[in-house]
C-alpha cells in the first residue's frame, strides 16, 4: 500500500500552507475507516488526473509546434476515436468500479447491528448530540461528539429547522440533515485524538459559526466519560459558583437550558449538564473558559450574530464572574 | 466533407437596380435618437443585450472581489455576516441567471442570422421584448444589494431555509422576481432561437453543412425547453408556498424539502451544458479559422453536442449525493456524471486534431491564446468533475471549497475564456475598428494567471476542510495562506478585465469592421449592413467561403437570392429545416415602443408583485397585456402576393399550417407549457412516494364525486369541439362575419366553465391546500391549467377581434391557428389532470 507515502506527500504539500492546530479539519489527514478509504481514492484519482491532465497539455503543444509528420498523425479522426472515445470510457469504467467499491466498503459498516448510537440535531447554529443507550436511556449533550476508537459508531442525523450537514472531514464525508428524514452515518475512529466539524451546508445567519469537535478515545477512557457524562451536574463547590447557580435559577436560564440536577429543564439551547468539561463554547466558536462565558452572555450576537440567545447585560461585573465560574465548574 | 462542384449559374444578373440598395437601407435603417430603443434588429438588440450581459459580470465580479478580500486573512471583519451572506447569493444568481444564460443567448442573437445570412431572427420583436425584460428586472434584481433587501439563501435557494418562516422579508422574494424574468426572456430566446435556425437557414445550408454554432444552439435551445420549466414549477411552488402557505416543501405537513432540489438540479444541471456547449460551439468555429482549416471531426463534435444535452438531464442527482439517497440510485448517477465526459473528451480532442491538421501553424492571436487558457482551464475543471463524480470522494468533497474551485474551472473555463475570446473575433461585426491584440495579449495573461492563481489553491483548501458560504474562518485552522493567494489572484483577474474594459472605451466604436480579418470560412464575414447580407448566398458547402472566394463580391453585387425588399418592407427567406429548400418569404416587424412598454409593465407587474402593491401590480399586469395585443395586433400581415427571389425561385408571401413559422412557434411554446405540466407530475408522484401514508392525509376529505371531473372533462372535450368546428366556419376572403366568433367565445366560456368545476368540486369537499401537502398539489394542478387556460382565452378573444375588424378569413388564419393549438393543448393537459388528480388517490385508495 503507498498510503504512508502519499500521506507524507499530503503532509509536505499541506505543510507549505498549515499552521497552529491546523489538520484538526482536514481530509488530508483522516483519523476515520472512511476517511481514509476516500484519500487513497484522492490521490489515485489525483495522480491519473494528472498524467492525463499532462497528456492533453502536450497533444495541444505537439498539436501546435510539432512536426509535420506528428502532426499529421494527430490530425485524424482516428485518433480523436482513440484518445477522445475509446481511451475514456476504459479509464471512466475502471474508476467507477473503484468508485463503487469504497462506496460498498463503507456500506458495509453502516449495516453493522448494534454497536454505539448517536443522535445528532442540527438546529440554527449549534448541534443537539444524544447518546441513545441499548435500554433507551438517553444522555444529552451537545457541541461535541465523543467516540470509542476502533468502533463503528452510528450517528442519526435529524435536524429541527432548516437543512444542515454533518462533516468531521478526518472522519468521513458529509451527510445531510434534512426535514422530515433520519440519515444514518458510520463513522470509525482509526485512532485517539481531536478533531474538528463543521455545518457543510449554508443554513443560513450563522452558518459559518456552526462548528463541532469530535473527540476518540480509547474505548476505556470513553466508558469514563460516558459515566461523567450520564450523571448529574456537580453541586457548586465554592461561595462564587454557589452564588453563581443562585443567579442562574433567578436569571431564568433554565428555560432554554437543561442542567441536569439543578432544576434546569430548557430545551431551547444546549444542554449545559456538563459544559465545563467541553473543549469549546457556541458550538466550537470560543475556548472554554470562565472569561469566554461571561463574553458570550453579554456579547453573543457580536461573537456570534443573529444567534438564537439574546445578550443578557442585567448582570454586574461580580455577577457575571460567579455566573461564569459555575458553568465553568460543570464539569 | 460534401463539396459538390457548383457551377450553377448564380439566381440574379447584375448589374441590379439601384433602387434595391437603397430600398434595403430605407427598410432597414435604426431608428435615430432617442428612439433607437425601439430598434429590433439583432445587431443592435443583440450589441446591448451582450453588453448588458457584461456589465452583470462585472458588478458581480466587483461582489467576489468584495468577498474575497473578506477571505483574505482568517478572523476578519470587512464585510459582515449578513452582508457576506446576501453577496454571495447575488454573486451566483447574477452569475448564472444575469450573465452566463443571458451571454450566451445574446451571442445567439447577434451571430446567429449573421452566420445563417438571415436578415434578423424570425421574431424581432419577440427578442427585443426578452431583452428589454431581461435589463429591467436584472438591474432591479441586483440594486437590491445596495439597500440590504438581496436574498441571502445561496444561488440555489434551498427550502426550508427560504420559507417565509427562516426568510422572513421580500428578500426572497426578490430572487423569485430576478429568476421570473430570466426565464420568460430564456423561453422567448429559446423560441426565437429554435426556429431560426431550423427555418431561416440560406437555400442548399442543409442541416449537415450548419455551422457547429448554430448546431450548439439548437441544442441549447432545446434544452432551455425541457429544463427551464422545472425550475419555473419550483419557484411557482416557492412563491406559492411562501405567499400563500400551500406546504409544498413543509416536511411535518408531507411536503418535502428535497423536491425542490431534484427541480432545481433538474434544471440545474442542464444549466451548466446550457452555459458551455454555446462557449464550445464558438471555440469550433473560432480553431478553424486560426488554423486556417476545416474542422476535424465535425460529425463526432455534432454528436458529441446532442449527446452532451442528452445526457446533462441524467445528472442532477449528483449535486444531492450527501441527501442520503440510496445507494443504487447513486450509482446510477456517478456513471451518468462520468458518462458526460466522454462528449467533452470528443471535442477537446477533435479542438486538437483541427490544431494539428492546420496548413500553417495555429496563428497566436488574442482569441487562439483564449481558446488555449480554455483548454487548460477547461481539460482541469472536467478532471475534477470526474472526480467529484465519484461518489464517496464528492462525500467529502461537496460544498467545500474543492466544488467552488471545480465549478469555477469548469464555468470560467468553459464559457468566460471562449466568450473573451469570442469578443476579439467577432468584435469586427459590429466596430468598425477591431480590438487591439497588444492589449488583448495582455488582457489574457492576467485572467489566465489571475484565474489559476485565485481557484487552484481552493482545491486545497475544500479538502483541508474549509466549507463555502462562510463569511469567515478562525485563523488558527491554516487556511489563511491559501486563502490569501486566492485573493490575489482575484484581483489579478479583475485587473485583466480592466484592461478589457480600457481595449473596449479606445477601439470599440459600433459600425461595420474590416472585412473577413481573420480569413474566416463562415457566412458572417460576408460583406454586411443594416440589412445584414445584400443578398442572400446559396451554400454547397460548410466553409462557404473558403471554397467560392468570389462569394463575398456576388452577395455583395446582389447576384444571391433576395437581392431587395420587394414587398416593401422587412423580411428573410423561410427554408425547409433540414435541406433548407426556400419556401417562403416571411415578413417580418419592425421598431416598435409596443414590445418596450410590454417588457416596462412586465417588469413594473412582477416587481410591484414583491413589494405586495397588488392594485397597481395589477393594473400593470393588464397593462402589459394590452401592449402585448398591441404589438400582436401589428403582426399577421396579409400576404402580397408571390416574389421572385431569384434563380426562377418565386415564392409565397404567406404561410399558414404547419409550414408556417408562426406553427412552429407554438408548438415549442406547447413543449415548454408541456414539460412544466411533466415537472408537476413529477412532483406530484414524488410527494406521494415520499409520504405514501398521507395521501390523500388521514381526515382529508374523500374526493368529489365524479360527476365534477365528467363534467369538467365534458366541457374540455366539447370546447375542442367548438374550436374545430369554429375553423371550418371562417370566413371567405374579404368577408368578415361567420360562425366562428360566436363559436370561439363559447369556447372560450367552455374552458374557463372545466376548471371553475373542477376547483369547486374540491372547494366542496372541503379541501384546504394550506393544510397537506395533497391538497396544495390537488389545487396545482387547476392553477397551473387555469393559467394555461387564461391565455388561452386571450388568443380566441384576440382572434374574435381580428376577424370582427376582417384580418381573419381562411386564408390569413394564422390569429385562428394559434389560438386552436393552444386550445387543444390546454384541454389535454386539463383532461391529464382530471385523470391524474381523480383516479390516482382512487387507484391507491
Amino acid at each position: 500500500m503507498t498510503a504512508p507515502v502519499l500521506r507524507s506527500l499530503a503532509g509536505t504539500l499541506c505543510l507549505l500552507a498549515l499552521a497552529g492546530c491546523a489538520g484538526e479539519q482536514s481530509a488530508f489527514f483522516p483519523r476515520g475507516a472512511e476517511a481514509e478509504r476516500i484519500e487513497t481514492l484522492f490521490w489515485v484519482m489525483t495522480i491519473a488526473g494528472s498524467v492525463i491532465f499532462i497528456g492533453v497539455v502536450v497533444a495541444t503543444g505537439v498539436a501546435m509546434l510539432g512536426g509535420q509528420r506528428v502532426r499529421r498523425v494527430l490530425a485524424g479522426e482516428r485518433f480523436i476515436a482513440g484518445a477522445g472515445i475509446a481511451f475514456p470510457v476504459a479509464a471512466l469504467s475502471i474508476l467507477l468500479v473503484a468508485g463503487f467499491l469504497v462506496m460498498r466498503a463503507g456500506a458495509a459498516g453502516e449495516d453493522a447491528e448494534g454497536g454505539l448510537r448517536i443522535a445528532v440535531s442540527g438546529e440554527r447554529w449549534w448541534w443537539r448530540v444524544t447518546y441513545l443507550g441499548e435500554d433507551g436511556t438517553q444522555i444529552e449533550s451537545a457541541n461535541e461528539l465523543h467516540l470509542p476508537v476502533g468502533e463503528p459508531v452510528t450517528l442519526e442525523l435529524t435536524t429541527a429547522d432548516v437543512i444542515h450537514s454533518f462533516w468531521a472531514p478526518q472522519l468521513a464525508g458529509k451527510l445531510d440533515m434534512i426535514p422530515g428524514r433520519i440519515n444514518r452515518l458510520t463513522l470509525t475512529a482509526t485512532e485517539p485524538g481531536v478533531s474538528r466539524g463543521q455545518c457543510a451546508e449554508y443554513c443560513g445567519g450563522a452558518h459559518a459559526f456552526m462548528s463541532f469537535q469530535v473527540v476518540a478515545q480509547p474505548p476505556e477512557d470513553f466508558a469514563d466519560w460516558m459515566a461523567n457524562e450520564a450523571a448529574d451536574a456537580p453541586a457548586p463547590q465554592g461561595e462564587s459558583e454557589a452564588r453563581g447557580a443562585e443567579l442562574f435559577r433567578q436569571a431564568g436560564c433554565g428555560a432554554c437550558h437543561t442542567v441536569r440536577g439543578a432544576g434546569a429543564n430548557g430545551r431551547i439551547g444546549p444542554d449545559l449538564t456538563h459544559v465545563g468539561s467541553r473543549r469549546s463554547l457556541a458550538a466550537a466558536t470560543l475556548p472554554n473558559d470562565a472569561e469566554a462565558f461571561a463574553r458570550w452572555i453579554t456579547d453573543n450576537q457580536h461573537i456570534k450574530p443573529e444567534n438564537q440567545m439574546p445578550p443578557y447585560t442585567i448582570f454586574d461585573e461580580a455577577e457575571l464572574e460567579d455566573l461564569s465560574n459555575y458553568l465553568e465548574s460543570l464539569k | 466533407m460534401s463539396t459538390q462542384p457548383d457551377n450553377l449559374p448564380l439566381p440574379n444578373k447584375g448589374p441590379r437596380p439601384e433602387h434595391e440598395l437603397e430600398d434595403l437601407k430605407r427598410v432597414w435603417a435604426t431608428p435615430k435618437g432617442f428612439r433607437i430603443v425601439t430598434a429590433v434588429n439583432n445587431t443592435v438588440v443583440g450589441t446591448l443585450y451582450i453588453g448588458i450581459a457584461f456589465l452583470f459580470f462585472v458588478l458581480a465580479g466587483i461582489l467576489a472581489l468584495v468577498m474575497r478580500t473578506q477571505l483574505a486573512v482568517g478572523d476578519n471583519a470587512f464585510v459582515g455576516q449578513d452582508l457576506y451572506n446576501q453577496l454571495f447569493t447575488v454573486h451566483g444568481t447574477t452569475m448564472m441567471f444575469l450573465f452566463a444564460v443571458p451571454a450566451v443567448e445574446a451571442l445567439g442573437v447577434m451571430l446567429l442570422p449573421q452566420m445563417l445570412a438571415a436578415r434578423d431572427l424570425p421574431f424581432p420583436r419577440l427578442s427585443a421584448f426578452a431583452i428589454w425584460a431581461y435589463i429591467i428586472g436584472g438591474l432591479v434584481f441586483f440594486s437590491t444589494i445596495f439597500y440590504d433587501l438581496a436574498p441571502k439563501g445561496g444561488w440555489f435557494m434551498y427550502p426550508p431555509l427560504t420559507l417565509t418562516e427562516y426568510s422572513p422579508g421580500d428578500n426572497a422574494d426578490f430572487w423569485l422576481l430576478g429568476i421570473g424574468f430570466i426565464e420568460i426572456s430564456a423561453i422567448a430566446g429559446a423560441i426565437e432561437i429554435v426556429v431560426g435556425v431550423l427555418r431561416t437557414r440560406p437555400p442548399g445550408m442543409t442541416l449537415a453543412r450548419m455551422p457547429i454554432f448554430a448546431w450548439a444552439m439548437l441544442i441549447f435551445a432545446a434544452m432551455i425547453i425541457f429544463a427551464f420549466p422545472a425550475v419555473i414549477l419550483a419557484t411557482m411552488l416557492l412563491e406559492i408556498e411562501r405567499a400563500f402557505g400551500w406546504p409544498f416543501f413543509t416536511a411535518e405537513l408531507g411536503g418535502d424539502a428535497v423536491l425542490w432540489q431534484h427541480l432545481f438540479w433538474f434544471f440545474g444541471h442542464p444549466e451548466v451544458y446550457i452555459i458551455f456547449l454555446p462557449a464550445a460551439g464558438l471555440v469550433s468555429m473560432m480553431i478553424p479559422t486560426m488554423a486556417q482549416t476545416p474542422l476535424v471531426g465535425y460529425r463526432l463534435i455534432v454528436v458529441a453536442l446532442i449527446a452532451t444535452g442528452f445526457f446533462s438531464f441524467g445528472l442532477w442527482v449528483h449535486h444531492m449525493f450527501t441527501t442520503g439517497i440510496p445507494a443504487l440510485s447513486l450509482t446510477f448517477f456517478s456513471a451518468a456524471s462520468m458518462a458526460v465526459a466522454i462528449p467533452s473528451g470528443i471535442q477537446v480532442f477533435s479542438w486538437i486534431a483541427t490544431i494539428a491538421a492546420g496548413r500553417e501553424r495555429l496563428r497566436l492571436t488574442v482569441p487562439s491564446l483564449f481558446i488555449l487558457g480554455f483548454l487548460f482551464i477547461f481539460t482541469l475543471g472536467g478532471l475534477t468533475g470526474v472526480m467529484v463524480a465519484i461518489v464517496p470522494f464528492d462525500l467529502q468533497a461537496h460544498d467545500s471549497y474543492f466544488v467552488v474551485a471545480h465549478f469555477h474551472y469548469v464555468l470560467v473555463g468553459g464559457m468566460v475564456f471562449p466568450l473573451f475570446a469570442t469578443f476579439y473575433y467577432w468584435a469586427p461585426l459590429v466596430s468598425s475598428r477591431m480590438l487591439s491584440e497588444r492589449l488583448g495579449k495582455w488582457a489574457f495573461w492576467l485572467m489566465f494567471i489571475g484565474f489559476n492563481v485565485a481557484f487552484f489553491p481552493m482545491h486545497i483548501t475544500g479538502l483541508a476542510g474549509m466549507p463555502r458560504r462562510v463569511w469567515t474562518y478562525p485563523s488558527n485552522m491554516g487556511w489563511d495562506v491559501l486563502n490569501t493567494i486566492s485573493t490575489v489572484g482575484a484581483f489579478t483577474i479583475a485587473a485583466g478585465v480592466l484592461v478589457f474594459i480600457i481595449d473596449l472605451f479606445r477601439n470599440f466604436r459600433f459600425g461595420n469592421g474590416p472585412e473577413n480579418p481573420w480569413n474566416a470560412g463562415t457566412l458572417e464575414f460576408l460583406p454586411n449592413d443594416v440589412y445584414s447580407t445584400r443578398s442572400i448566398p446559396r451554400v454547397t458547402s460548410r466553409d462557404p467561403l473558403w471554397d467560392r472566394p468570389s462569394l463575398s463580391r456576388e452577395v455583395e453585387e446582389g447576384l444571391h437570392y433576395l437581392p431587395g425588399a420587394p414587398t416593401g418592407g422587412r423580411e428573410t427567406i423561410v427554408t425547409s429545416a433540414v435541406e433548407a429548400e426556400p419556401q417562403y418569404v416571411i415578413q417580418m416587424p419592425g421598431p416598435s415602443w409596443t414590445h418596450l412598454a410590454a417588457a416596462a409593465f412586465t417588469a413594473a407587474f412582477f416587481l410591484l408583485l414583491t413589494i405586495k402593491q397588488v392594485t397597481i401590480a395589477l393594473t400593470c399586469g393588464v397593462l402589459a397585456i394590452a401592449a402585448c395585443l398591441v404589438w400582436t395586433w401589428q403582426l399577421d400581415k396579409p400576404s402580397q402576393g408571390e416574389v421572385d427571389i431569384g434563380g426562377g425561385i418565386k415564392l409565397p408571401t404567406y404561410m399558414t399550417g404547419p409550414l408556417s413559422h408562426s406553427w412552429w412557434a407554438m408548438v415549442v411554446l406547447m413543449l415548454v407549457a408541456a414539460s412544466l405540466y411533466v415537472s408537476y407530475f413529477f412532483s406530484y408522484l414524488y410527494l406521494w412516494t415520499v409520504s405514501p401514508e398521507v395521501w390523500a392525509p388521514a381526515g382529508s376529505p374523500a374526493p368529489p364525486s365524479l360527476l365534477y371531473p365528467l363534467g369538467s372533462a365534458a366541457m374540455f372535450v366539447g370546447g375542442s369541439a367548438l374550436i374545430l368546428w369554429a375553423g371550418r366556419r371562417l370566413p371567405e376572403e374579404g368577408r368578415s362575419w361567420s360562425a366562428t366568433p360566436l363559436l370561439l367565445v363559447a369556447a372560450a366560456i367552455l374552458i374557463v366553465g372545466a376548471i371553475g368545476l373542477e376547483v369547486l368540486g374540491h372547494i366542496g369537499t372541503g379541501l384546504d391546500p394550506k393544510a397537506s401537502s395533497y391538497g396544495a398539489m390537488v389545487y396545482m394542478a387547476a392553477f397551473l391549467t387555469g393559467q394555461a387556460a387564461f391565455a388561452t382565452v386571450i388568443l380566441c378573444l384576440f382572434a374574435v377581434a381580428r376577424q370582427v375588424t376582417g384580418q381573419l378569413d381562411r386564408r390569413r388564419r394564422v390569429t385562428f391557428d394559434n389560438a386552436a393549438l393552444f386550445f387543444y393543448y390546454t384541454s389535454a393537459q386539463g383532461l391529464f389532470g382530471l385523470v391524474l388528480i381523480h383516479g390516482f388517490p382512487r387507484l391507491i385508495g
